[in-house]
């Protein structure tokens, strides 16, 4: 653990908590943009200088803001006038710290966190793009159609219905 | 000596950081080992704080004078010689100016969203090659970090449109983000074709892709035929995210008055358009670095002139460009705006994907010219004409300017 780190992690977490607790809904999902930031810091400090920008370019660029405007376009942005705490958050607690611990656990045994940290590798952004073209082309021409096939169900959904 | 012209601002970095290294020697005082490193960020990054806000100053004199010729009026001619210095006479204005905030804005967001977008607006110029070794952050993936951190302003837009509590502003917001949404995706797609080319997303390792030359015209990708179409596309994209007339929607000053910063007064109001005119010069830069060969001479024999002199001298060409589509074309509506965008832009962007892979694939020779070429038209002819070409309108009558 060192300064850095320490300073981003804080800044995930703080802003995670005020997307939870906050009360007006476009006030949490810009903190939940600032947590997406955050998380690219991590990335960046990480040198995964590639999945960092990606991270700024679709999740601050683009998923916060659909967040934004489907919290604008379903409730307004009124907050509530009851306690945002739903009645059984004891047992909410209780899963979520049991499913961290489930995780941490994992983490804490798995091949990765065993690996030497000393052995450090440059990847360029030409070693990835190489990758997905020849190793990953499956997965991405999967992911390509399941996009494509999103995007035209949105179509279909946004089209306006002919009246006859 | 021209090399000593063209390097004049690289090696005055090093002089003074060998020059402070002495004194720090001289002195005695061990500095400790961040700090070197540190002056060394902050004399890489002050020219790019004092010369684009001086360029900002100086275009936004050169915007009015330049849209006064064009619509027969003399534009500001009071302070200074010819009414230069009228951007020091807005700046105290601005300065000076009470700092409006509605009782019912959300103060903090309606404080933020400004600093953001300025913040923005700067951040991009990092990674840009203004000249042969100038670049402040030499990435690996410098266009990547330059379209991440401009996707990062369409959040600071949504932030003061709504936290204004102004229905002009919410709307104004509104219409910023679907257009810079949509037209991001020709921009950053139109750049894709020289990345294929070039297999790389340095700026700089794509300027040096730039650098030769072929025969009377330099190895520029906007003389082949996807360069061609990719920077024309690229430039109306970036146009359209500037929020630019004729894409000027979200302002539209006779529909919703100013949209998104209508409650912004005083300096926080200038911010906005600093931010603005920032992200033109940025995106300026960026087409020149992509299509237009960067810092490079056009012609071999020109090479004596500093790079970095090529490179402001283009992108004040490129200024020119747009306040002159500023003054020219007038606004689009909006289910214009969405039509340009989503079925002539893209699906044209895509078919210059396909044309650049073309011109890779089918080697040098007068082959690459035809196939490239003859995709490239025929997809414009196809997409383009028919939507342009209205039929229900007759030919234009004027009825009192004759």
């Amino acid at each position: 653990m060192n300064l850095p780190f320490a300073i981003i992690a804080a800044v995930i977490v703080a802003a995670a908590t005020a997307a939870m607790t906050l009360r007006n809904l476009v006030h949490s999902s810009l903190a939940v943009a600032v947590a997406f930031g955050g998380l690219a810091l991590a990335y960046l400090y990480l040198d995964a200088q590639f999945v960092g920008l990606t991270q700024i370019l679709v999740y601050v660029g683009a998923v916060a803001i659909l967040i934004v405007f489907a919290v604008l376009l379903t409730r307004g942005g009124e907050p509530p006038e009851k306690c945002i705490f739903s009645a059984t958050w004891f047992w909410g607690l209780l899963i979520t710290v049991a499913v961290f611990a489930t995780l941490a656990w994992c983490v804490m045994h798995s091949f990765a966190s065993r690996r030497d940290p000393s052995d450090k590798v440059e990847v360029t952004v030409k070693q990835i793009g190489d990758a997905l073209m020849t190793k990953f082309v499956l997965p991405l021409e999967v992911i390509g159609l399941l996009l494509t096939a999103a995007l035209i169900g949105a179509v279909i959904i946004a089209m306006r219905e002919e009246k006859k | 000596m021209t090399d000593s012209l063209d390097q004049i601002f690289v090696t005055l970095k090093h002089w003074l950081l060998s020059g402070l290294d002495d004194l720090l020697k001289w002195l005695e005082v061990a500095p400790p080992g961040w700090s070197m490193p540190l002056v060394s960020i902050v004399l890489s990054l002050a020219p790019i704080l004092m010369v684009f806000p001086a360029l900002f100053a100086i275009t936004t004199v050169l915007e009015r004078k330049g849209l006064g010729r064009i619509q027969n009026r003399y534009g500001p001619n009071r302070v200074g010689p010819f009414g230069f210095l009228q951007f020091a006479a807005d700046g105290i204005k601005a300065l000076i100016k009470e700092d409006l905030v509605p009782r019912a804005a959300d103060k903090v967001v309606h404080f933020i969203a400004p600093v953001i977008l300025v913040i923005t607006a700067f951040t991009v110029y990092a990674v840009l090659p203004f000249g042969r070794n100038m670049v402040a952050a030499d990435l690996d993936a410098g266009l990547l970090f330059f379209f991440a951190v401009g996707a990062a302003s369409e959040l600071a837009v949504f932030m003061a449109g709504w936290s204004s509590r102004n229905k002009y502003a919410l709307l104004g917001a509104m219409r910023a983000i679907a257009q810079m949404v949509s037209y991001e995706i020709p921009l950053i797609l139109s750049s894709v074709a020289v990345v294929m080319i070039t297999g790389t997303l340095s700026l700089t390792k794509i300027v040096e892709a730039q650098s030769t030359h072929a025969g009377l015209l330099p190895d520029w990708f906007v003389f082949t035929p996807w360069g061609f179409m990719g920077f024309t596309l690229f430039m109306i994209a970036a146009n359209a995210e500037l929020n630019r007339s004729p894409f000027d929607l979200p302002e539209g000053e006779s529909e919703i008055i100013a949209g998104y910063f209508i409650e912004y007064s005083g300096f926080k109001f200038a911010l906005f358009f600093l931010s603005e005119y920032l992200s033109m010069f940025a995106l300026s830069g960026l087409g020149i670095t992509l299509f237009l060969g960067g810092w490079n001479a056009p012609f071999a024999a020109l090479d004596f002139i500093p790079s970095w002199a090529w490179f402001f001298a283009k992108l004040l060409a490129l200024i020119f460009l747009f306040i002159w589509t500023r003054g020219t074309l007038p606004r689009l509506r909006q289910d214009q705006l969405m039509n340009l965008a989503w079925k002539f832009m893209i699906p044209m962007v895509l078919v210059n994907l396909v044309a650049a892979a073309l011109w890779h694939f089918t080697g040098p020779g007068w082959m690459r010219w035809l196939t490239s070429g003859a995709l490239v038209v025929g997809a414009y002819m196809l997409l383009g004409k028919p939507q342009f070409e209205s039929k229900d309108i007759g030919k234009r009558t004027y009825r009192f300017a004759d």
